[in-house]
């Protein structure tokens, strides 16, 4: 498998996916 | 007090913040590609020779003012930032350990290695090529951790706001 990081694009899709992973957790914790 | 604290504090931390990010972007979506293209007509000395190790210059030490900063600005809640002890504080300690990671990439994987490619430091063809492979990574890693990073910092002083 391509390592996303080789390719801007790769990596900015898995910055934008870890942002919307933390911010499900972040938000669970804080709703709570 | 405050002023300096929550004032001063901020605005340095914003200013060199920009300075940082900006240039790792600089990296990743003007200068690797640049280099990538300059090589295949062998153009791409002068970036190597005159501009990058300006960019590292201010780019490793920008990352430290704003940690600096950034910690200034925490004051007596550091530590419920790093170590979610109060939900006020859960969204600035994401990002405040996010720019720690970044922080320990530049000092301890980005620089040393880029010393390495930039022949400031003596180094086989062999070292050259897997320290530009540590490099490479370890900044895009940083691009990578710059978006959730910017998020919960934009975050932190409007959780009402972000969150529900």
């Amino acid at each position: 498998m391509k390592n996303p990081l080789d390719s801007l694009w790769g990596t900015v899709i898995c910055g934008l996916v870890l942002t919307l992973i933390l911010f499900m957790i972040v938000n669970h914790y804080i709703a709570r | 007090m405050d002023f300096i604290q929550l004032g001063i504090g901020r605005w340095l931390h914003i200013i060199s913040g920009v300075m940082w990010i900006g240039l790792l972007y600089y990296f990743n979506f003007v200068q690797v590609p640049a280099l990538a293209e300059a090589g295949k007509d062998g153009t791409g000395a002068g970036i190597t020779k005159h501009v990058a190790p300006r960019a590292l210059f201010w780019f490793r030490w920008a990352a430290v003012v704003t940690w600096l900063a950034g910690a200034l600005l925490l004051g007596a809640n550091f530590h419920k930032a790093f170590f979610f002890t109060h939900h006020a504080f859960y969204a600035i300690g994401i990002g405040a350990w996010l720019g720690t990671i970044m922080l320990f990439n530049v000092w301890v994987l980005i620089w040393p290695n880029q010393q390495k490619i930039l022949g400031m430091k003596p180094a086989s063809d062999e070292e050259k090529a897997k320290a530009r492979r540590v490099a490479f990574l370890a900044s895009r890693t940083n691009t990578l951790l710059s978006i959730p990073m910017l998020f919960f910092m934009a975050a932190a002083g409007h959780q009402g706001v972000f969150f529900g």
